[in-house]
């Protein structure tokens, strides 16, 4: 019998350098988009104005700019794509199918109906949002598990069970915007869409404060994530209680994606996305989660610049990773079908 | 069956407020002139549910009976949303309002988005997946809706105009727009109501159908336009909604059993029913405000997907 349970695998140097070269993107990325807007300014600038304070005691405009208005909302979309992408690792992990991301299978839509109904019936406070957010990513989490059960969840059932859950959350979360005051329907539909609007730190911290809180519970989860990678045989076989653990990791998933929902609002295909493309990237056989924050933050970003500067108006970034989103599950679709070929 | 469905519009109108009073108005002679518009706004509307209901579930009928596929139907696959993206696109881009102008992008959009949903989930494959069909469709639905939010929120002059391309809505459709379509989707339905006997013997596989004389490509052929005008044309009138070519099929097997001929003839006369009870429920629901009906018909169709879904015997049609 074999002394150890878990082989650890070699680190190779491709991980090491997609993912610090993921980070280094990143925080390019970050420069830019802190110097874009209605007062630009170059990458030069930005970095002088983010060490500005430290220096100086009076900081100037182009700091307060930087730090207070700008910093906060750019915080918000790496730390929220962040969170999405790893949702969405755990999800598809656990469904085995590159699919099986909270987006598609409705958690998202979910625990926007939480949101709304705390909204209607607590008025917006956070903690009311947060809770019905998980509430309500909990309630159709199970709600889509225990419909799709038939002998055991298989991965294309689920999906096609979450899309037609989706559809019907989708008309309740109108029909109860649609009934409820103006005022309260209109704070509820401000991030129906999935918006980063958030102006500032006080509306910021709290948010990313709980989702870095979670993070232990993330962490917790790889190793019997791992297990179970390699089939529920062989799991069981390694000491891991497989359905527990399947359990755990669907909670942290969905408390994850009800965190950012709560605040957000539904933001679709980062966690359908960033995964899939962390992994193609490290050329890994699971789905490496370093990496998927790391695509994660950096999509929800760069949606986000887009969202924010493509047309006359701003939109709310969820329309654009609609978008993206879509296209990128017909690519998923097409590649998948000539793999089979 | 024209009495059933002269009993569908009797009871759609009922349920709404005043329905009893409104009845006996319609019937006799509109004293005041208040109801009379209230008539005037609610009749062709009900006949708009009618149409647009028939040619859905027809639709679904077809493209069911010819993918072989029981979760086919032009609000799944994407037809519909790409029909009512090119309509929306020739009144923000190219500023057609009027129905006769934009009918024939609505039938472009149909075609194109048919034909890609088929590549995209087919593609490759040799056969064609029900469930990969269906993604693609929500896949290519939710792009195309996407687009249409995004354009709507970034000018909001244009926010009434592209409203009902994005949910799929019955309100203030007035009975222009339904004229205008209804001459195409009659043509349509007479194309397609007598397609029930080849169908029937496509169903015994495409050799055997060859072998008894059925014309496979001209079956084939003649379908693909039907699904195209009538999809087209009902997202033309309402935007897209999803469910009824869904449901309606189903229900009418059912019944019928799997004899197309029939399946086709009760999908015309229950997908008025269905939609006009939906277009019902979606001004009661939030009364006195109204829901997009294409909204309700996902209220009501999703867990006739579910159910669909978990009946594995269901999905070999």
């Amino acid at each position: 019998m074999l002394t150890t349970h878990h082989t650890p695998t070699p680190i190779t140097s491709r991980p090491v350098v997609v993912g610090a070269a993921l980070a280094a993107a990143t925080a390019a990325l970050v420069v830019l988009a802190l110097g874009m807007g209605d007062y630009p300014l170059s990458p030069a600038e930005v970095l002088s104005a983010l060490v500005g304070p430290l220096v100086s005691d009076s900081p100037d405009f182009s700091s307060t700019v930087v730090l207070e208005w700008r910093l906060p909302r750019i915080t918000a979309a790496v730390v929220f794509g962040a969170a999405l992408a790893v949702a969405g690792a755990l999800f598809q992990t656990l469904t085995r199918n590159p699919l099986g991301s909270p987006d598609i299978i409705g958690f998202s839509t979910g625990a926007y109906t939480g949101v709304i109904l705390a909204t209607v019936v607590f008025g917006g406070a956070f903690v009311g949002t947060t809770g019905g957010a998980i509430l309500g990513g909990l309630g159709t989490a199970l709600l889509v598990y225990l419909l799709a059960y038939r002998k055991g969840v298989q991965g294309y059932r689920l999906i096609i069970v979450g899309i037609g859950v989706t559809a019907a959350l989708h008309a309740v979360n109108s029909w109860i915007l649609i009934r409820a005051e103006t005022e309260v329907a209109m704070s509820a539909a401000i991030w129906g869409a999935g918006s980063l609007s958030l102006t500032s730190w006080s509306d910021v911290l709290p948010a990313v404060g709980v989702v870095l809180a979670a993070l232990p519970l993330v962490l917790a989860s790889v190793r019997p994530m791992r297990q179970l990678e390699l089939g529920d045989d062989v799991a069981s076989s390694h000491g891991v209680k497989v359905e527990p653990t399947r359990l755990m990791i669907l909670g942290v998933g969905v408390l994850l994606t009800a965190l950012v929902t709560a605040t957000a609002g539904p933001i679709a295909f980062v966690a359908l996305a960033a995964p899939q493309i962390a992994r193609r990237l490290a050329r890994s056989t699971g789905i490496p989660l370093t990496h998927s924050a790391l695509t994660g933050a950096f999509l929800l970003l760069g949606a986000d610049m887009v969202a924010q500067q493509a047309l006359a108006q701003p939109i709310p970034v969820g329309m654009v990773t609609v978008i993206l989103g879509g296209a990128y599950l017909c690519f998923l679709l097409v590649s998948d079908g000539r793999r089979e070929r | 069956m024209a009495a059933l469905a002269l009993i569908s519009v009797a009871v759609g109108s009922r349920p709404v407020p005043l329905g009893a009073v409104l009845e006996i108005l319609a019937g006799g002679e509109a004293a005041d002139s208040d109801h009379h518009a209230v008539m005037g706004l609610r009749v062709p509307r009900t006949i708009a549910a009618a149409v647009v209901g028939a040619a859905l579930a027809v639709a679904g009928a077809l493209m069911q009976s010819l993918t072989r596929n029981p979760l086919a139907e032009p609000g799944l696959l994407g037809v519909s949303a790409g029909s009512a993206f090119a309509v929306a696109m020739a009144i923000a881009v190219f500023g057609i309002t009027s129905a006769a102008g934009y009918i024939w992008f609505a039938l472009f959009g149909a075609l194109v988005a048919t034909v890609a949903v088929a590549l995209i989930g087919g593609m490759g494959t040799g056969r064609i997946d029900p469930i990969r069909l269906v993604l693609a469709g929500v896949a290519l639905s939710a792009v195309l809706s996407g687009i249409i939010g995004a354009l709507r929120l970034s000018d909001p002059q244009t926010f009434n105009a592209l409203q009902v391309w994005e949910a799929g809505m019955l309100a203030g459709r007035g009975l222009e727009i339904t004229l205008t379509v209804l001459p195409l989707i009659l043509l349509a339905l007479l194309v397609a109501l007598p397609l029930g006997t080849s169908l029937n013997t496509l169903a015994m596989g495409d050799e055997l159908a060859a072998s008894l004389g059925v014309s496979l490509v001209r079956t084939r052929v003649l379908a693909i336009l039907a699904i195209t005008v009538l999809a087209g044309g009902a997202a033309a009138i309402a935007g897209p909604i999803a469910f009824i070519g869904l449901m309606v099929p189903h229900a009418a097997r059912w019944i019928a059993g799997a004899d197309q001929r029939w399946v086709l003839r009760l999908s015309l006369v229950f997908g008025p029913v269905l939609m006009i009870f939906a277009d019902v429920l979606a001004r009661l629901l939030v009364w006195p405000g109204e829901m997009p009906v294409g909204l309700v018909s996902a209220l009501v169709g999703a867990p006739v997907l579910v159910l669909l879904i978990r009946r594995r015997k269901a999905l070999r049609l």
